[in-house]
């Protein structure tokens, strides 16, 4: 089950040059840029490991593109993503958050169904792939 | 997504009195077909006999008018600006070789500078990165000065994600870094410079296309850095030396300085100031032009003084921007040798 996350992943899967006209696009906007990436892809877990400090600063996408290509080949069965944070006042946020790397396999989620008191239901989803401790996940074969 | 609603709520009105909405800025039908045919018209490739006009080719680009700016604002410097005028002739004739189908990766322009204090380095470099800018080889063309402080870290593990935030900062545009040979401590093995120098190398090589370095320094201290370091030596291709100025260049960029200052010359304070540079060349510590700079300051403060303590309280608008002979005859220089300076007439 392919995961959509952030921007652009309803997208066919983006080529390194549109990821660094993406990239120019923020610069141009002056939001600084940050790598982060994970091996558990739940929606509700926000908080991927960084790839290194946000990169403030920068005038040329190939900076960015740098750390990349570096996190890609540290981690090449992780998922990898871009986040621009727009400091501007009133915003304050992150401007755009897309995925540069997906494992080449993603078996999906489960969806638990919990039955409590008066006939209640709770939902939960549980990754497939999250049985297997960090680091072992999503690997090849 | 407030700011993706906003824009689309904008291109939405925009859109609506011509034809089909566009949404979120998304490229249209038209949109498409103008691309196309632009990609098309861009991809014709010409024949093996046809020819194509250089001189058209050159006013296109617009680097005369970068070199003639040049030429106009340093004074001297030729070995410089031969080199600048070659990168401009090669990326004009790379032009002309894509219209036939032919296409070379980029040259290789990392730089060296050396020359005594006040050659110029550290100036040529500033408009170095705007230079390469216009001519078409930096992609954003702004320079990221860096010293030994901002490459170099404090303990293990620190130098290199130092070296490469630089690095990063500086892609798409150019790395100066000024007193390369800092970097470098020979006495001491354990020092962390050599990690340093170590990524550049490697981004010197790999990232050819998106940054240039250039290491500047005193002559004498860069070729001990490079017989160190053969591989940067070999690494840069352009070895610029700046060679010390003669005394009728130092009166021309004492002239420019002035000029930005709002002050001129009168002749006999030329004349003066030309004898002052002849005797101060020959002092140790000579600073070419950044000397110059400093007589021209002190020259200032002479031409204050003079107008304040002078008898006549109201001064014209050429008393205040001229400097005369005393203002120069003043200076320590000639303390040594002031008959010889009234002898002259001055």
């Amino acid at each position: 089950m392919r995961i959509t996350q952030g921007t652009f992943s309803y997208l066919p899967e983006l080529s390194d040059e549109e990821i660094l006209a993406q990239i120019g696009y923020c610069l141009d906007n002056g939001w600084p840029l940050s790598v982060e990436f994970t091996d558990d892809p739940h929606p509700r877990n926000t908080y991927w490991e960084m790839w290194g400090l946000p990169m403030f600063d920068l005038k040329d996408p190939a900076g960015v593109m740098l750390e990349v290509t570096a996190c890609r080949e540290a981690y090449p069965d992780h998922y990898i993503k871009v986040n621009a944070y727009d400091a501007s006042l009133g915003r304050q946020t992150t401007a755009l958050s897309f995925i540069v790397q997906r494992p080449a396999h993603e078996p999906g989620f489960r969806l638990d169904r919990q039955e409590v008191g008066d006939r209640q239901i709770r939902y939960s989803t549980h990754a497939y792939a999250a049985g297997q401790p960090t680091g072992d996940r999503y690997g090849r074969g | 997504m407030a700011g993706a609603d906003r824009n689309g709520a904008v291109t939405a009105a925009s859109g609506s009195d011509s034809g089909p909405r566009a949404g979120f800025g998304m490229p249209t039908a038209a949109d498409h077909r103008r691309e196309a045919e632009e990609a098309e018209a861009a991809a014709v490739v010409l024949d093996d006999d046809a020819v194509v006009d250089l001189a058209e080719l050159r006013r296109a680009s617009g680097a005369d008018e970068v070199l003639t700016a040049l030429d106009r604002e340093l004074v001297g410097l030729a070995d410089v600006k031969s080199r600048i005028s070659e990168l401009a002739a090669l990326l004009l004739i790379d032009r002309a070789r894509e219209r036939f189908g032919i296409t070379a990766p980029q040259p290789n322009l990392h730089m060296s500078f050396t020359g005594s204090p006040g050659t110029g380095k550290t100036t040529v470099a500033l408009r170095m990165a705007d230079l390469l800018h216009r001519l078409g080889y930096l992609r954003k063309g702004h320079l990221v000065t860096a010293s030994r402080d901002d490459l170099v870290g404090q303990y293990v593990g620190h130098t290199a994600p130092k070296t490469k935030e630089v690095i990063k900062r500086a892609m798409g545009g150019l790395l100066f870094i000024d007193e390369a040979y800092y970097l470098y401590k020979a006495d001491n093995e354990r020092d962390y410079g050599g990690e340093s120098i170590e990524i550049l190398l490697q981004v010197m090589e790999n990232n050819r296309d998106d940054l240039v370095v250039v290491l500047a320094g005193y002559a004498d201290r860069m070729d001990t850095f490079f017989r160190a370091n053969p591989g940067m030596s070999s690494r840069i291709a352009h070895h610029i030396t700046f060679a010390d100025y003669a005394v009728d260049e130092l009166g021309s960029i004492a002239t420019l300085m002035a000029d930005d200052l709002g002050y001129t010359f009168s002749d006999q304070a030329f004349d003066t100031f030309h004898s002052y540079l002849e005797r101060r060349i020959e002092q140790p510590w000579f600073a070419n032009a950044r000397s110059v700079r400093n007589a021209l300051e002190r020259a200032r403060l002479r031409h204050a003084r003079r107008l304040l303590d002078g008898p006549d309280p109201t001064v014209g608008r050429d008393a205040l921007t001229t400097f005369e002979a005393v203002d120069f005859s003043g200076s320590r220089v000639f303390a040594g040798g002031a008959a010889a300076v009234a002898e002259s007439g001055s």
